[in-house]
């Protein structure tokens, strides 16, 4: 079941909003890689729910442990150097959830996600999200709460971007926006007939379905 | 109830019996089956000795196959016929154990070259009355999994549910899903690699330079002699064993401490208790292991090299499986450190594999994996459980 406590620190112990749009996004019997898979959660919640042949790659050594003392096929990896070992479209579904952010190559982990899948789902907290842009207008601090809880100097994420620069990052390289959903701070989708800005200001975080 | 021999002697006559006349059960092939050797000759006649555990379902669907490393043999999970221990995987295998033998039909084989029952240089050679020494020729990994398979064949069993070694077990693992992949429905493949590296070849040959060195070795035919090289092949299992162990293990366990003294003796007594405990590993490991087997073993692990049988690419030794891996690596592990497990494991990515593998903290080195290591258990646990969920195994078979 989701649970209600929205989290965005990777490798994350709860069930994020997010993984519930993700999730809907499958397709049942899908052959399915969660890059940045934390300890698994949404891995099981495909196999459970979709049926899923699902694997995947994880950073922290402890995570990937725990995913398979737990039955699933997870390795240690890190999405920066090892996605290139992948073949080509490899994978039906290929998930990259609040992970790019903290690559240090977005672009072109981005390039290798979209060459190992059909479709390719990312999920990304909006830096652009009002509170964000209140924190740095008034307080002139880089923003700290309950969806950002790192400090400037300690944060595992070090590529924030908005909705809006995501968009362009995918026009880029070529990427076609298939679906997307934007969560406002309740874990709400923002409503399907709102202009990007509102997204971009009202929307905490967001999940684009993607294909080359 | 089995008396195990007390004295060294003793046990050196009970192991040189068990290597012809073995206590496990024993698979002879004829002239009519011989094994096909990498050397280009076939060995026949030959036979195998292996011990089971567990019992083997109607739909022959739940065997697994554990292969053995270097100085092991087939007894992994009972006392051990001359050393009176017990197995050397006995914390893993058993009832209700990670390896349930209410569930699984376990087959631990003692691989061709050997010196416990299967066909190995201190077999008796047919043809002249006198144990081949050195005139069997060199055996391969893949020569030992070929063997294997006439083993699993014998059973009538098509698809093993799991092959599992550590070492040059988990070679044998990694050559059983490269040839004879559609019968291997998972695999568990630790601390090993792809291939013997520069560095594991070169202990190697210290080991059998040590064995050979010693005038009792005299030229593989010490049995001739009524002679053992027992001082040069405890040597070599002295070197080896530092190999096995890490840095910081050797520190934690040993540091400088002394042996039964208070202080220096200037002199080349074992002043250390690390010295006395190598001395003590040498001498033990004489008493249960034919020093030409351990020449062949060796050898077999240095000509292993998965990628270039399949021209270079790795991951065309694993093209289009359907087998589910797991590999498990340790941090203190410098025999086969964990980049060896990572290639196999990035070449398993390119083929798509269903593929776990986790690296495992701890000091205590390479052989981590034949110890009580609460992570590696955890690992194989789930994923055995996992993969017998996916082949519908029932709980408990029996």
């Amino acid at each position: 079941m989701i649970q209600a406590e929205p989290q965005l620190t990777i490798g994350d112990t709860e069930v994020r909003f997010d993984l519930d749009v993700v999730a809907s996004y499958i397709k049942p019997g899908a052959k399915v890689l969660d890059v940045g898979c934390g300890n698994g959660l949404l891995l099981e919640l495909l196999a459970a729910q979709k049926n899923v042949d699902g694997r995947g790659v994880e950073l922290s050594q402890r995570g990937v442990n725990n995913c398979v003392a737990r039955g699933l096929s997870v390795i240690q990896g890190d999405a920066d150097t090892d996605l290139v070992f992948y073949p080509d479209r490899g994978f039906d579904f290929v998930i990259l959830s609040q992970t790019l952010q903290a690559t240090k190559n977005p672009k072109e982990v981005l390039q290798h996600l979209l060459r190992i899948g059909e479709r390719v789902i990312v999920s990304i907290p909006n830096f652009g999200y009002w509170p964000n842009r209140l924190a740095l207008a008034l307080k002139g601090r880089m923003p700290v709460n309950r969806h950002l809880p790192y400090s400037w100097y300690d944060t595992p994420n070090i590529h924030f971007c908005t909705i809006r620069d995501f968009v362009n990052l995918c026009d880029e390289v070529g990427a076609k926006v298939e679906s997307a959903a934007a969560l406002d701070g309740s874990g709400q989708k923002i409503g399907l007939s709102m202009p990007w800005w509102f997204w971009n200001f009202f929307g905490q975080q967001a999940v684009f379905m993607l294909r080359r | 109830m089995t008396i195990f021999p007390k004295t060294a002697r003793a046990r050196r006559l009970i192991a040189a019996d068990e290597a012809n006349n073995p206590t496990s059960p024993v698979l002879k092939f004829g002239p009519d089956k011989p094994l096909m050797l990498d050397a280009g000759v076939e060995l026949s006649p030959f036979q195998i000795a292996y011990q089971t555990y567990g019992t083997l379902n109607e739909a022959r669907s739940n065997a697994i196959l554990v292969c053995h490393a270097l100085t092991g043999d087939q007894h992994a999970a009972n006392k051990h016929p001359v050393t009176g221990k017990d197995g050397w995987w006995d914390v893993l295998i058993g009832p209700g154990k990670i390896v349930d033998t209410n569930r699984f039909f376990v087959i631990c084989s003692n691989v061709i070259g050997g010196c416990l029952g299967s066909t190995g240089p201190a077999s008796i050679n047919p043809t002249t009355n006198k144990p081949y020494g050195l005139d069997l020729p060199v055996i391969t990994i893949p020569d030992m999994v070929r063997a294997q398979v006439m083993l699993v064949d014998h059973f009538g069993i098509d698809t093993l549910f799991c092959v599992i070694g550590g070492s040059m077990g988990g070679m044998q693992v990694l050559e059983w899903a490269s040839s004879y992949g559609e019968r291997v429905f998972s695999a568990v493949a630790i601390a090993t690699g792809p291939r013997h590296s520069s560095q594991n070849i070169a202990f190697h040959e210290v080991g059998r330079q040590a064995v050979m060195a010693d005038p009792d070795w005299c030229g593989g035919k010490y049995f001739d002699e009524n002679k053992r090289p027992a001082k040069g092949l405890a040597v070599a299992r002295m070197a080896a064993h530092i190999t096995y162990l890490s840095e910081s293990a050797l520190h934690r366990k040993f540091g400088r401490n002394l042996q039964d003294r208070e202080q220096l003796t200037f002199g080349f007594d074992a002043d250390f208790q690390i010295e006395s405990y190598l001395r003590h590993q040498g001498m033990t490991f004489v008493d249960r292991f034919d020093a030409n087997s351990y020449l062949y073993m060796t050898r077999a692990m240095d000509y292993f090299d998965l990628a270039a049988d399949h021209d270079g690419r790795l991951a065309d030794a694993f093209a289009g499986t359907s087998t589910r891996f797991c590999l498990v690596s340790f941090t203190s592990d410098w025999l086969f450190p964990t980049e060896q497990s990572r290639s196999v494991v990035h070449a398993l990515n390119a083929s798509g594999a269903s593929v776990s593998f986790v690296e495992i903290e701890t000091d205590r080195g390479h052989d981590a994996f034949l110890l009580d290591e609460p992570e590696l258990f955890a690992a194989i646990r789930g994923f055995i459980s996992s993969a017998a969920r996916a082949k519908d195994l029932a709980e408990v078979t029996q």
